[in-house]
């Protein structure tokens, strides 16, 4: 076993450094390789008990309803970009999805509250399916494809949401603000669609193939795995979960803006992502460190807050953050493609 | 002997039919955007009276002269095969740091922009080319931390700084030679300096090397991790620029510029024909990418009766066209 890590370290570290620091980390490649692995979740705990002592009020049930309200609508499109970046893709365009369904509702909601959600996911699925062909069947890299739709479909936001709008129907007020036994209805959704999302990513055929396609997508093709069905799907899931996220946080808000809603989303979805352990170059998904990775920073963002850090020392760390975290991940993705 | 005789001389025909294919494609690739540029503003031309008016291209090309600064650095990250995010950030960092330096003296205005963000783009660079960090990762850091220490500096965006009146630092983009303004004019210089560069030196070379083959080219011995932090320090710098000649256009500092920004330049340079894989690309070509751009947003504001929001419908439907078209383009060319 370690000489099998041995021989996978040396072309990678070559390749970047030199010999020196390759061989000195792999010394300690077993510490490494755990903290890779469960980095986030020892630091979300460290973080969380750190909070539970040195600030005041932070073991309220309010502090920690708000801060998973707050997070839910980030997870659901975290999920989403995980699969997509499973695929060694990326979805720019999920942020102006969200605003995309958001501006739909107030347009439908006289067919009632189902209707206009059906729509808001309906429009989701399109800009997806968009996405897909473009990148699974066209083979327009997905930076640039999501891009275009990025910048398109928020301009289309725009045309169809115009200013602001406020939403009053009471079923989509409700499944904005209302809560099960003191579970709000947007935590519930964002666990039950975390919990599909797992089992789809361990359990199904679709899971096994999409993480083959990210990892070696040449061989997957010639092994006969169905590629091109697989990407379009993956994106069409990652647009489904955004709009879905979009709506929620448009019934939270009971109003739908589409030239805020969703913006910078798609950087908050990535950085969850990267942050629990999914590398950029795909053919891995790891779902429990996504949800942790968006844990992670709505705590720390809390965290700030709660301290009265302003908004630009928050941004500040966040950047050392998602570097540091990034670095502590750089070594187990080279020797996996070695 | 008589069967490898014959083989090319059967084959000679289509090899050439395909080579001729190839060539179009490979033209189209390049001058994708320019063809449509051309339709474009004839089209405008013939539309609009007002469009092909002197005031109005000339304002065309001073609006279009920031976000050029932006699209030439970009044009060398992507032609490593990186991107830089952090443009867009670094952009509005120069402008707050250009207009709080022009109380101080122009001297300052130009240098300490320059600095700051030179040094973030030596950070950015050493961290991708020494620590091998993904780039897309490292600018999106960037991206946050610009827009952190400009948020630091304004009072969490609540203070603007004025450039005072009577500085020369005003006329760095207000002012013109000849009748062209000297934004234009800068562009105009810079771009000529970027196609020399690329075509001309070394380092020129060494980057569309890296793009195209980055294991082959370090094999070969070129300069890999210097060339990468060059590119960087240089987007950077040239983001920085532009932000110190919007602050001299405003007279102010902005806080709430070049969000979205970094995404306009990398749109411009791809409907430039730079390929995003890296190893190819033409600096003309992203300045036309660029102007088209701002060709679309004019014209559209033109029409009276048209929304603004149709600008970025129609130009994230262009650059998803022409990268359709591209695809399509360099599979003929690879037949």
């Amino acid at each position: 076993m370690s000489d099998s890590t041995a021989t996978a370290t040396a072309p990678g570290s070559t390749g970047s450094t030199g010999g020196p620091g390759g061989s000195g980390r792999s010394g300690t490649r077993f510490d490494v390789d755990w903290v890779r692995r469960n980095g986030v979740f020892v630091a979300l705990g460290v973080l969380l008990l750190a909070n539970v002592f040195l600030t005041d009020n932070f073991v309220s049930t309010g502090t920690l309803r708000l801060q998973l309200v707050q997070v839910a609508p980030v997870v659901i499109v975290a999920l989403g970009m995980a699969l997509v970046i499973g695929t060694e893709g990326i979805d720019l365009s999920v942020g102006a999805v969200m605003a995309l369904a958001a501006a739909l509702i107030p347009l439908y909601v006289g067919y009632g509250s189902v209707g206009a959600i059906v729509v808001g996911l309906v429009g989701g699925v399109v800009v997806g399916l968009l996405a897909g062909v473009l990148v699974g069947v066209v083979g327009v890299q997905p930076i640039v494809a999501t891009l275009g739709l990025m910048v398109a479909v928020r301009g289309v936001a725009n045309l169809f949401g115009g200013e602001i709008k406020s939403i009053r129907e009471p079923g989509l007020v409700s499944l904005g603000t209302g809560d099960v036994a003191g579970v709000p209805y947007v935590v519930l959704i964002a666990a039950v669609v975390s919990l599909v999302v797992w089992l789809v990513v361990r359990r199904s055929t679709y899971g096994r193939q999409l993480v083959a396609i990210g990892g070696n997508k040449l061989a997957a093709q010639l092994a006969g795995l169905p590629v091109r069905r697989v990407l379009v799907t993956t994106y069409v899931v990652s647009g489904l979960l955004a709009a879905m996220a979009g709506i929620l946080l448009a019934a939270r808000s009971q109003a739908s803006d589409p030239t805020k809603l969703g913006q910078l989303m798609e950087l908050s979805a990535i950085t969850a992502v990267v942050i629990g352990g999914t590398p950029l170059s795909g053919g891995q998904v790891r779902i429990l460190g996504t949800i942790a990775g968006a844990l992670l920073m709505q705590l720390i963002t809390a965290t700030l807050i709660f301290h009265d850090i302003p908004d630009s020392t928050a941004q500040i760390v966040q950047a050392v953050i998602v570097i540091a975290a990034v670095y502590v991940q750089l070594g187990r993705g080279k020797a996996r493609r070695s | 002997m008589s069967t490898t005789t014959a083989d090319p001389a059967t084959s000679n025909a289509p090899e050439a039919a395909l080579a001729n294919r190839a060539r179009f494609a490979s033209l189209v690739q390049r001058q994708g955007a320019l063809a449509i540029f051309v339709v474009v503003v004839a089209v405008a031309s013939v539309s609009f009276d007002t469009f092909a008016s002197r005031g109005n291209l000339t304002g065309i090309a001073v609006q279009a002269s920031f976000l050029a600064m932006l699209a030439l650095g970009m044009t060398f990250v992507i032609m490593t095969g990186g991107i830089d995010l952090s443009v867009g950030s670094v952009f509005a960092l120069g402008g707050v740091l250009a207009a709080w330096g022009s109380q101080h003296g122009t001297l300052v205005a130009f240098v300490l922009p320059l600095a700051v963000c030179g040094a973030i783009g030596l950070v950015q660079g050493l961290v991708i080319a020494r620590g091998g960090l993904p780039p897309f990762i490292v600018t999106l850091a960037g991206l946050l931390f610009a827009r952190g220490l400009l948020l630091l500096l304004s009072d969490e965006g609540a203070t603007t700084y004025k450039v005072p009146r009577g500085s020369s630092f005003r006329e760095l983009a207000q002012g013109e030679l000849l009748g062209v303004p000297y934004p234009v004019i800068l562009v105009v210089v810079f771009f000529a300096i970027g196609a020399l560069v690329l075509h001309r030196t070394s380092y020129g070379a060494s980057v569309l090397a890296i793009g195209g083959q980055e294991d082959a080219a370090d094999l070969m011995g070129l300069p890999v991790q210097r060339t990468k932090v060059l590119t960087y320090v240089a987007s950077a710098l040239l983001a920085g620029f532009g932000g110190v000649m919007i602050a001299s256009y405003t007279s102010s500092g902005v806080t709430i510029l070049g969000v979205g920004t970094e995404l306009e330049a990398i749109a411009a340079v791809v409907l430039g024909g730079t390929l995003l894989t890296g190893g190819a690309g033409t600096v003309l070509g992203t300045l036309v990418g660029v102007l088209l751009l701002q060709v679309i947003k004019n014209v559209i504001n033109q029409v009276g009766s048209l929304d603004s929001d149709w600008q970025s419908v129609v130009s994230g439907t262009i650059l998803l066209l022409v990268v359709t078209l591209q695809r399509f383009l360099t599979r003929v060319e690879r037949r």
